[in-house]
């Protein structure tokens, strides 16, 4: 009963953590640009996407399996470039009406739908064996793959760097400035156009490395952007539009409760989900860590 | 006057397709009248009201699920019933959302909207006994105005009768649809859009307004999805699917929201182009989703504001919130 319990709670950490990178880079974009990216579930699917061809790369040239990771990582990383490329696109609508901010957003997860399915096809993609390479450890009775552990650590030690970043950086004070007023700031000497490059490059990166990190524990899908911009969503809206700690505990809170909810009753699975968003927004509209909605 | 001319030389037009030899064609019109009744109830909301439904694709697939069920399960098949029976649920669906939609506005009642209509969905989805699951449940052939047809053939009965039934139901709907914006009632709806706080001011109940305004559009949205049901004869979760919701609004812009006739014209060009390109090549996506983005950059007003040439950013009229 209780390695059963441990092992819903690890499989839905691992997913949390996975979330979480996605719903950062969501939070962080609406928090200083204030647009709700509908696209940065498409950034997700392009980093798995990604992920999979470099670390096929890698292997065919000949270097050792086990370091795939830095294939993968170097993938999520180097698509961050397109962040600046769309962030210019932005540029267009920053001072127009939400709806059509949404829209637009809506425009790129259509655009990116296909141009992946172009790329790479309609049928599923996987790393293969690679998942495993790392074996698994056994402890309480309970069998994970080594991998999910990393990428918990890494979900983890991202969060903690965010934190510090937004923190104690001068970047990270510009940054909340920036999300607090972006007049003020902008009369104090911030270069706004700088701030939001680099902003939704960020936010960029966290959705491709995310989408490239879940890869070798499961295989790419057409859907797979449009699915989790529905996750990263609930994710947002449970811990707060814009709030960093609310995409942490968000995150934990939609992880966790899919873990369960595929365990013990799959049915329920999303229709819980979503009643929790629907009860939060009701309830708390500005989520758990949001500011008050104006 | 002028507008008369236009207006009712095409309304000839569609009545006269069926006759003219293209059945493909015209059975896509079929779709053009389910969806453009419920763009008339979406727009009402977007365009007049001033809110975003980002989860109305859920009052459509209430209604074409309302069809499947009374046909298939109950085995009622007036079109009537089923008109009706989908315009009472989805009002009776949309008034608990609805009453705690109008609370909010902008992205809020859109993220709102957003997870009812995936809330619908994962219903439909999960609860396979009742709904199908994902196979969907069938629409039988439904009896028009007493008349039983289930003799016809497929391809007539929908060119013929049922093409015309719809046309009268899209044609009275717009009638209703009409009557209500440029009553008082449409014109407070237009108050509310352009400044709630002296929309209250001047003694309007801003969220009793709103609500009324939800209810309507489930409901024609409902009316649409009932149209719809025995045209694709098999409904399934995907109506209802949050990127369903997006090319209703999307329609809408491509018409212009802030034109009567917009959301009609936006659905007509949105369904005959999604074919045109579908058969072309399967990355239909990729043109949608360009045209989309250079329709929100350079012309937010749509396909009729460029045809009544009132582009130009200065008289772009975007004052939706």
């Amino acid at each position: 009963m209780l390695t059963h319990a441990i092992n819903i709670l690890l499989s839905g950490i691992f997913h949390a953590a996975i979330l979480f990178l996605v719903a950062a880079g969501l939070q962080l974009v609406f928090g200083v640009q204030r647009i709700f990216n509908l696209a940065c579930g498409s950034f997700y699917a392009l980093g798995a996407y990604t992920g999979v061809s470099a670390v096929n790369a890698f292997i065919r040239l000949g270097l050792p399996h086990e370091l795939f990771l830095l294939a993968l990582i170097g993938a999520g990383v180097c698509l961050a470039l397109i962040g600046p490329l769309i962030e210019w696109l932005l540029r267009f609508v920053y001072e127009r009406d939400e709806a059509l901010q949404l829209l637009f957003t809506f425009a790129l997860v259509l655009m990116f739908e296909d141009i992946i399915r172009l790329i790479w096809g309609p049928s599923p993609l996987s790393t293969g064996s690679l998942y495993l390479i790392y074996g698994q450890v056994t402890a309480l009775g309970v069998t994970v793959p080594v991998y999910n552990l990393i990428v918990i650590a890494a979900g983890l030690v991202i969060a903690l760097l965010m934190g510090a970043m937004l923190a104690r950086t001068r970047f990270g004070r510009i940054i909340r400035a920036t999300a607090e007023n972006r007049e003020m700031s902008a009369a104090m000497g911030v270069n706004l156009r700088a701030v939001y490059v680099k902003v939704f490059t960020l936010g960029t990166m966290l959705g491709t490395l995310g989408g490239a990190l879940v890869i070798p524990a499961t295989a790419t899908m057409s859907e797979m952007g449009i699915e989790l911009i529905v996750e990263a969503f609930a994710v947002v809206v449970i811990g707060g539009l814009g709030s960093m700690r609310g995409a942490l505990v968000g995150a934990l809170v939609v992880g966790i409760l899919r873990a369960v909810a595929i365990s013990t009753y799959p049915e329920l699975e999303m229709v819980l989900m979503y009643l929790i968003v629907i009860g939060v927004l009701v309830l708390r509209p500005q989520g758990l860590f949001g500011e008050p909605a104006v | 006057m002028k507008v008369w001319i236009p207006l009712g030389s095409v309304l000839l037009l569609v009545l006269a397709l069926p006759q003219l030899g293209w059945p493909y064609y015209t059975i896509l019109m079929l779709s053009f009248f389910a969806y453009a009744t419920a763009l008339l109830g979406l727009n009402l909301l977007f365009g007049y009201t001033g809110l975003l439904s980002f989860g109305h694709a859920l009052f459509l697939g209430l209604g074409a699920y309302t069809t499947a069920w009374l046909t298939s399960v109950w085995g009622i098949r007036s079109m009537e019933v089923m008109l009706l029976t989908a315009m009472v649920v989805a009002v009776l669906v949309a008034a608990p959302i609805g009453a705690l939609c109008v609370r909010y506005v902008t992205i809020y009642f859109g993220m709102l909207t957003l997870a009812f209509g995936m809330l619908f969905y994962s219903f439909l989805l999960k609860f396979y006994h009742l709904t199908g699951g994902d196979e969907g449940m069938r629409v039988l052939r439904p009896v028009l105005l007493g008349c039983d047809l289930s003799g016809m053939p497929k391809l007539s009965f929908l060119i013929g009768p049922y093409y015309y039934y719809a046309v009268a139901v899209l044609a009275l709907a717009t009638g209703v649809m009409w009557r209500l914006v440029t009553s008082p009632f449409g014109l407070w709806l237009k108050a509310i859009r352009e400044n709630p706080v002296k929309a209250a001011a001047l003694g309007v109940s801003v969220r009793r307004y709103r609500w009324y305004a939800f209810l309507i559009s489930a409901a024609y949205a409902a009316v649409g999805g009932a149209l719809l049901g025995p045209t694709i004869g098999q409904v399934d979760p995907g109506l209802t699917y949050w990127t369903q919701s997006g090319h209703l609004v999307f329609m809408t812009l491509l018409g212009g929201f802030g034109y009567f006739l917009g959301p009609l014209l936006g659905a007509l060009v949105f369904i005959y182009l999604q074919d045109a390109l579908m058969t072309m090549f399967p990355y239909w996506r990729l043109v949608f989703g360009a045209m989309l983005a250079v329709l929100v950059l350079l012309a937010p007003e749509g396909l009729l504001g460029l045809l009544t040439g009132r582009l130009g950013r200065k008289t772009v009229r975007v004052a939706v919130s």
